[in-house]
């Protein structure tokens, strides 16, 4: 076992976990944010993307001890005050979720790029969006909000 | 139809589900932790065809954090019954013996041997590890084709055969002696769904032997009754629960062996059995789609006449038949003459085992694999007729309504002329075919191609004397129950199974409506048998133009129960009341009024009821459908190949559908737009691939091509709304639409792209690799 410190949404935790562990297990299993999603066991389908440090990561890609003494963002820290994120109001106005389950990835995956100013018109959202699966929705309502949150013209 | 003004029905309402699913608090079964609980893990065959010898335990039930380890003969007597299957389409269908566990012989890579269960999932892989199975490989059969043929390799040695059925509908004789016949063979290889949440179930053991069941499932309903006719239970010992849902696209439509064996294993242990799928295990697991080997002939008379269709259909079940395998062929039996009239209609199905993961409903079901076929045809009919695509299909259109079809049914309404002249429309047809002409004159690298596809489907499953007629085990109607509850806010209860559709938001669009009241103040319950006892679930484009329907049904007893007791309110006759939009008014008396929400109260009250009258206001109905429901529509493709590299890239997708009434047009475009996107993923990139061995070579998402949001466009849709004249409130099916009509049109942009170099077909999923040999085919 492995001593980490992980400082997610905000709270300091330290933990014990295995060298194996990965990290969307720890924040799974360990800290209870299940709103990150497994999807896959090949790092494809981008549910479990989170911010470590602001960049967003798949954390099915990650070891929990890679991620000592990081700072992680997950779904769940993402609204302040109750109040949603842009881009996750954006998902709301733009019927861009169904069955919601690759939802919390999609939008981490989001807001990376836009904080990157890398969402620069709707073929470099698709392009960027690229490690995020969804099969409901045809990503077509997707890249509208991602596009109404990036301030890109429709 | 109680009049009723439409604030809320047709509004693109904001979705109710989505607030919980935008903050990480879904309700997925892999959320789900009990206290005690211990986790299950699978060991399946490697081999698609082996004998299983001994096997050995002792090391799983050593190894760290192990409870127990059982293997298929431990387990075979906890089952009363086999694996079910609802649809045994022919009196003499043959069927092998399936338990959740194989016993003496797997039959697909994937078939489970046996289970570990331990403390974290963990420790269950780890230790499933260590099972030894003395396996002896047997000979296997892949291809549907061969599997079909006399003397070819057995998946069931003890049927004798790997034909399960052969199934006909013949309501004429094909004109083989017509001015022309057009004739193909189309393959459509085997799909797997990839619902994004895996599959997963908690079972829990409750006091007195009762079970609760957390799946990841469409249809609670059915798994409880089939759960507990399978090990034996009373279905009133067994709860079913369908939480949040994470896709299913028919692959959740089924009785799975992990969610019968974690009832049967939380009985035997006493504490609460969960399992999650992993991606590579789902893709094994879990039902795949398609597998279908058609030849298709047209006949029509030189002007253009189509005369006959005769289908001839090589159906592959994978190695056992699900719940509805056999089934899922015949629901495009009637539709293979799509929206054209065609007097002489044959078709044939064979259902054939192979050493492959059981196929079974994959959206869509059946009428994708028939309008494919169809609409390839028909660009084929059009080249050797000489008559223009768009044309021949102009000419054959069915255009009155209701119309008997050949195969047998009654379309209730449609317009298919509308649909089409909106798609030429919205395409910009001529400026595109000058382009493409441009390009060709060139010599341009990138060619371009534009495919149409006009369909129709039959859906809205479905009328139980139909479904009784061909077979099927069970009904095909849907409940629902309003409650009009004191503090005037109605809760709703839906046999329906929501799982990503929005179900929530567009029945309470349509009681708000009907009833008189904000959609935000309807609650809409549903996915769990303890709430809804009655319910048929979710699939086959049903939940609306069924469910919707048993809805609105409960809806005017409402109305009605309301008048008598605003009558008496009142101290009017009943007769004299004016309804409409939830307010009761009085004819000639227009002051005097009283709300569906008023009577609620005093119904509740209960102090000033007609005499006899039972107190609450509460209704419930059962509605059973008097036809299917018809959409249909017109869909084109544009499409840029590169005939250098054979890669083909859409780059405009134009949908115009018609499905009736529209209760939320942002829910109805975002059907649309993920059914397209699996039609195009068909057409493009996805297709199951096994080797001869029957292993599944590209099991994984990082090898089966999901298409992301890199490899399409924004779509381009629109509607024409000829509405249903058998459902209440006009409403059509539209989950499938886009899926049925997709695929056709993308690969006939192919064709079209490469026609004026001779190329006249390209298999599914058109690849680079396939594309760039077609094109160097035609060329030699």
């Amino acid at each position: 076992m492995r001593a980490v410190a992980l400082t997610v949404n905000g709270m300091r935790h330290e933990l014990e976990v295995e060298p194996r562990d990965l990290l969307v297990h720890v924040l799974r299993e360990r800290l209870s944010l299940t709103g990150t999603n497994v999807g896959c066991d090949t790092s494809s389908c981008g549910a479990c993307t989170v911010l470590l440090d602001g960049q967003s990561v798949k954390s099915c890609t990650v070891l929990a001890v890679q991620a000592d003494g990081a700072s992680i963002k997950t779904i769940e820290g993402l609204a302040v005050n109750g109040e949603l994120h842009p881009v996750q109001q954006a998902f709301h106005d733009h019927h861009a979720l169904q069955c919601g389950y690759c939802t919390p990835g999609m939008v981490m995956a989001a807001v990376s790029l836009i904080e990157n100013g890398e969402a620069t018109d709707r073929d470099a959202i698709r392009s960027g969006l690229e490690g995020n699966l969804c099969r409901c929705t045809g990503y077509h309502n997707i890249v509208e909000a991602v596009a109404a949150a990036a301030g890109v013209a429709s | 139809m109680s009049t009723t003004e439409t604030r809320h029905i047709g509004a693109p309402l904001k979705r109710k589900e989505d607030d919980s699913l935008l903050r990480g608090r879904g309700t997925y079964v892999d959320n789900i932790d009990l206290p005690g609980t211990v986790v299950m893990a699978v060991v399946r065959s490697p081999y698609a065809h082996a004998r299983i010898g001994s096997i050995d335990t002792a090391a799983a039930r050593a190894a760290e954090g192990v409870v127990a380890v059982f293997t298929g003969a431990d387990l075979r007597d906890d089952w009363k019954a086999a694996m079910p299957c609802a649809w045994p389409v022919t009196e003499d269908m043959k069927s092998p013996e399936h338990f959740p566990l194989a016993v003496s012989e797997a039959h697909f890579q994937g078939d489970g041997v046996a289970v570990v269960i331990a403390d974290t999932r963990a420790h269950a892989v780890d230790a499933a590890e260590l099972v030894e199975v003395d396996y002896e490989p047997l000979d296997v059969i892949v291809d549907v084709e061969a599997a079909a043929q006399e003397g070819a390799t057995l998946v069931h040695e003890e049927l004798g055969t790997n034909v399960s059925y052969v199934w006909k509908l013949e309501t004429g004789t094909f004109e083989d002696g017509a001015d022309v016949v057009v004739k193909h063979t189309y393959v459509q290889p085997p799909l797997i769904p990839n619902a994004i949440e895996p599959r997963g179930v908690v079972a829990r053991p409750e006091p007195g032997g009762d079970v609760t069941l957390w799946s990841a499932t469409q249809v609670p309903h059915i798994l409880r009754v089939l759960t507990a006719a399978t090990l034996g239970m009373s279905e009133t010992k067994l709860r079913v629960i369908a939480p949040d849902v994470g896709g299913g696209f028919g692959s959740k439509l089924d009785v799975y062996a992990e969610e019968l064996l974690a009832v049967a294993l939380a009985r035997r242990l006493g504490t609460p059995v969960k399992w999650v799928e992993e991606r590579s295990e789902n893709a094994l697991a879990t039902i795949h789609g398609r597998d279908f080997v058609t030849t298709l002939e047209l006949a029509a008379t030189k002007d253009g006449k189509i005369t006959s269709l005769r289908a001839d259909v090589v159906a592959s079940m994978g190695a056992y038949l699900q719940l509805v395998t056999p089934g899922i062929p015949l629901l495009g039996a009637w539709i293979y003459a799509g929206p054209y009239a065609i007097p002489n209609y044959s078709v044939t199905f064979t259902g054939v085992f192979t050493n492959t993961t059981p196929t079974d409903a994959y959206r869509g079901a059946g009428r994708p694999e028939a309008t494919y076929v169809l609409e390839r045809t028909m660009d084929l009919l059009a080249k050797e007729l000489g008559i223009d695509r768009v044309e021949l299909r102009r000419m054959n259109f069915i255009t009155e309504f209701p119309a008997t079809i050949a195969s047998g049914l009654t379309i209730d309404n449609g317009d298919y002329h509308a649909s089409l002249e909106k798609l030429l429309e919205h395409l910009g047809h001529d400026e595109l075919e000058a382009e493409q002409q441009a390009r060709r004159d060139r010599g341009d690298v990138k060619q371009l191609g534009i495919g149409f596809s006009t369909y129709n489907e039959m859906c809205g499953l479905a009328p139980s004397r139909i479904l009784g007629a061909i077979r099927y085990a069970a009904g095909g109607w849907e409940t629902a129950t309003i409650r009009c509850l004191p503090t005037g806010t109605f809760q709703v209860v839906t046999g329906t199974s929501p799982h990503g559709q929005g179900h929530e938001t567009a029945w309470s669009q349509i009681v708000a409506d009907q009833l008189g009241c904000d959609p935000s103040e309807v609650e809409v319950l549903h996915g769990d048998t303890s709430i809804s006892p009655y319910g048929l679930d979710t699939y086959g484009s049903r939940s609306l133009p069924v469910g919707g329907a048993a809805l609105w049904t409960a809806g005017e007893k409402i109305i009605e129960k309301a008048r008598e007791i605003v009558a008496h309110q009142l101290e009017v006759s009943a007769d004299d009341l004016d309804y409409d939009a939830g307010t009761f008014t009085v004819k000639g008396s227009p002051d005097k009024e009283m709300t569906v929400k008023g009577a609620a109260w005093a119904a509740f009250a209960a102090h000033n009821l007609p005499d006899g009258m039972e107190p609450v206001l509460e209704a419930t109905a059962t509605y059973d459908p008097p036809n299917f429901s018809w959409p249909g529509g017109a869909h084109a493709a544009v499409v840029e190949v590169d005939t250098e590299t054979g890669d083909a890239r859409l780059i405009r997708y134009v949908a115009i559908d018609d499905v009736g009434t529209v209760v939320n047009p942002l829910i109805v475009d975002g059907q649309v737009h993920g059914g397209i996107t699996q039609g195009i993923a068909t057409a493009l990139y996805e297709e199951a691939i096994y080797d001869e061995d029957g292993n599944l070579s590209n099991g994984t998402l990082a090898t089966y091509l999901v298409p992301s949001a890199a490899e399409l466009p924004s779509y381009e849709l629109d509607r024409t709304e000829s509405k249903a004249t058998d459902q209440p409130f006009g409403a059509k099916g539209v989950g499938e639409t886009g899926t049925i009509a997709a695929a056709p049109a993308v690969i006939n942009a192919v064709i079209d792209a490469l026609a004026h170099l001779g190329v006249t077909d390209i298999q599914m999923p058109a690849t680079p690799e396939r594309v760039w040999r077609a094109i160097e085919e035609a060329k030699s």
